[in-house]
């Protein structure tokens, strides 16, 4: 496998740094997007793939405006995330792993995410929730448009 | 008994977004009183102390800046590791929200005793709402000039628990897949961009200028025969206090989950997270050392509703996601763990599969790559050892 070794700090020849830059104006990494940045860094597609779908926050299909998190690790489980991935779902009308149909909200579950002594908690894109419980997430979910 | 508040002394005594109040509690006075040091006296003195890495591995502090320091070029790295993503983990997340500054300070003076002019802090995606403080810390400091030619950048992680591994974390820097690396070399001989680099947990970092100001002799007081200083707990789970506690090293497992986090009803507690050990309730007296179990100090405690099975099958679904595929025995083998896992939750068991459990953990153990493929047994080992029952209750052949 080719490898483009850079012996330099320098971000513009960073594959990751570059695909974090493009998906934030792009809104994912779609498959003419990675072809174009593999001819640029002058690498073989599966390179540029290769990094695009290893990272969880990487995404290489269409999500929606808003991405939201529930964390599904142990500690949040042992506080009933059950219950907030089920109210977020009766919500939204999504499971996880899907998109709303006028792209407002992606659903996923993450593992964890360092919020553990205010269990249960989720990401909404950047945001941390935490001490969940299912009352507090309508109004969570309505500030995001 | 008490806590010890060493890494956390400035945690809710200062205003982590203004410099002046770290300033005023001695901040950046040791890193003034290391460049009045040699590098190698600098080093001496984190030998001295006996520090350990904080992020799980134990390493020797002093031994690894050691190692960077004696590598030939002019080109070095110093990393701090601020992807706390071992499950239960958050007590670095507490530090960089409450103190950036001593851990930059921790950080430059790593610099000065290795030789490194460009130090990195490598800090998790999920902590992105922490990167504007941790950007401004570093700001106040440089426009302060109290880096002096040494400088920190921040580099995101982009999810990926395996990129808390040192050399996974390295190729992520780089821009790649954060797939370890086979070592030797080591980083200190050949790390980031194949230069000689230092890759430290944040919590360590944070040890740094006290035993600066202190020295280390100072800080070897403290603590067991092993493990000197403190150790910054990550308490979570069936437990009426959750949070972050510092405590002096040895001190029984009790005064943690019991006296300070107050843990009713314990049935057992896993320390380390998922590539953790589990104790049962009958342990609960062992002293928290690198002696004995202590990982980067998640301690998640679980009451006697809990089934042992359903945890540790969540365990292994987490470390089975997050192997990065590149050596096989932990690719195969965490897949196999779940599958064999899952049969057991549906009680389909077999005596078959607990041999097949035993045999594949010491396989794994031995030849993984790195630690995620060769701790990940920890759990199925720790509970057939302690909760057996629980197994052979779930086989068929029962």
């Amino acid at each position: 496998m080719t490898k483009k070794v850079t012996f330099h700090s320098e971000v513009s020849e960073n594959l990751l740094v570059v695909l974090k830059e493009a998906q934030a104006k792009s809104g994912y990494l779609s498959p003419a997007l990675m072809i174009e940045l593999a001819r640029s860094f002058d690498v073989p597609v599966n390179e540029v793939y290769g990094v695009a779908s290893f990272y969880s926050f990487l995404n290489i299909k269409p999500l929606g405006r808003n991405i939201i998190r529930i964390c599904r690790s142990v500690p949040c489980y042992l506080k009933k995330n059950h219950a907030i991935i089920e109210t977020v779902e009766r919500e939204i009308g999504i499971k996880p792993g899907e998109t709303s149909p006028d792209s407002r909200f992606s659903f996923e579950l993450t593992n964890c995410i360092g919020l553990c002594d205010r269990a249960p908690a989720m990401l909404v894109n950047s945001d941390v929730h935490v001490d969940l419980t299912p009352s507090k997430i309508l109004q969570i979910l309505q500030s995001y448009k | 008994m008490a806590q010890t508040k060493i890494v956390l002394r400035n945690c809710g005594f200062i205003d982590p977004r203004r410099i002046s109040t770290s300033l005023k509690r001695d901040g950046f006075k040791a890193l003034e009183k290391a460049r009045q040091m040699t590098p190698e006296e600098v080093i001496k003195e984190v030998k001295v102390s006996g520090l350990r890495g904080r992020g799980g591995a134990g390493f020797p502090c002093g031994t690894k800046w050691e190692g960077a320091r004696n590598s030939p070029g002019e080109e070095k790295y110093v990393i701090c590791n601020a992807d706390e993503g071992e499950v239960g983990t958050f007590k670095d997340r507490y530090i960089l929200e409450n103190d950036p500054f001593t851990l930059i300070e921790g950080l430059s003076i790593a610099g000065y005793a290795v030789g490194a002019r460009q130090g990195y802090i490598y800090l998790r995606h999920e902590y992105h709402y922490l990167l504007s403080l941790l950007e401004d810390a570093v700001n106040q400091a440089r426009q302060l000039q109290l880096l002096a030619g040494f400088d920190v950048a921040i580099r995101e992680g982009a999810g990926a628990y395996v990129c808390g591994e040192e050399s996974a974390l390295m190729e992520s820097i780089e821009g790649r897949r954060g797939e370890p690396r086979y070592r030797p070399p080591f980083p200190t001989v050949a790390g980031l961009w194949q230069k000689p680099t230092t890759i430290n947990n944040v919590e360590t970092l944070m040890n740094i200028p006290q035993i600066i100001l202190k020295g280390g002799g100072w800080f070897s007081n403290i603590g067991t025969e092993r493990s000197k200083g403190t150790k910054v707990f990550s308490v979570s789970g069936d437990v009426a206090n959750p949070g972050v506690y510092e405590l002096v090293l040895g001190a029984p497992l009790r005064e943690l989950v019991e006296e300070l986090a107050l843990a009713p009803n314990v049935k057992m507690i896993q320390i380390g997270g998922a590539t953790g050990r589990i104790l049962p309730y009958e342990l609960i007296d062992t002293p928290l050392a690198f002696e004995n179990v202590l990982g980067a100090g998640a301690v998640t405690v679980f009451d006697k509703s809990r089934d042992v099975i359903d945890i540790v099958y969540r365990t292994m679904e987490f470390l089975a996601e997050e192997s990065c595929g590149k050596c096989t025995p932990c690719r195969q083998g965490t897949e196999v763990m779940v599958e064999t896992l899952e049969r057991f939750c549906r009680g389909k068991g077999s005596k078959k599969d607990i041999k097949a459990l035993e045999d594949l953990s010491n396989t794994m153990m031995l030849s993984s790559l790195c630690g995620l493929g060769q701790a990940a047994p920890f759990a199925i080992v720790d509970t057939l050892k302690y909760f057996r029952d629980d197994y052979e209750k779930r086989t068929l052949d029962n």
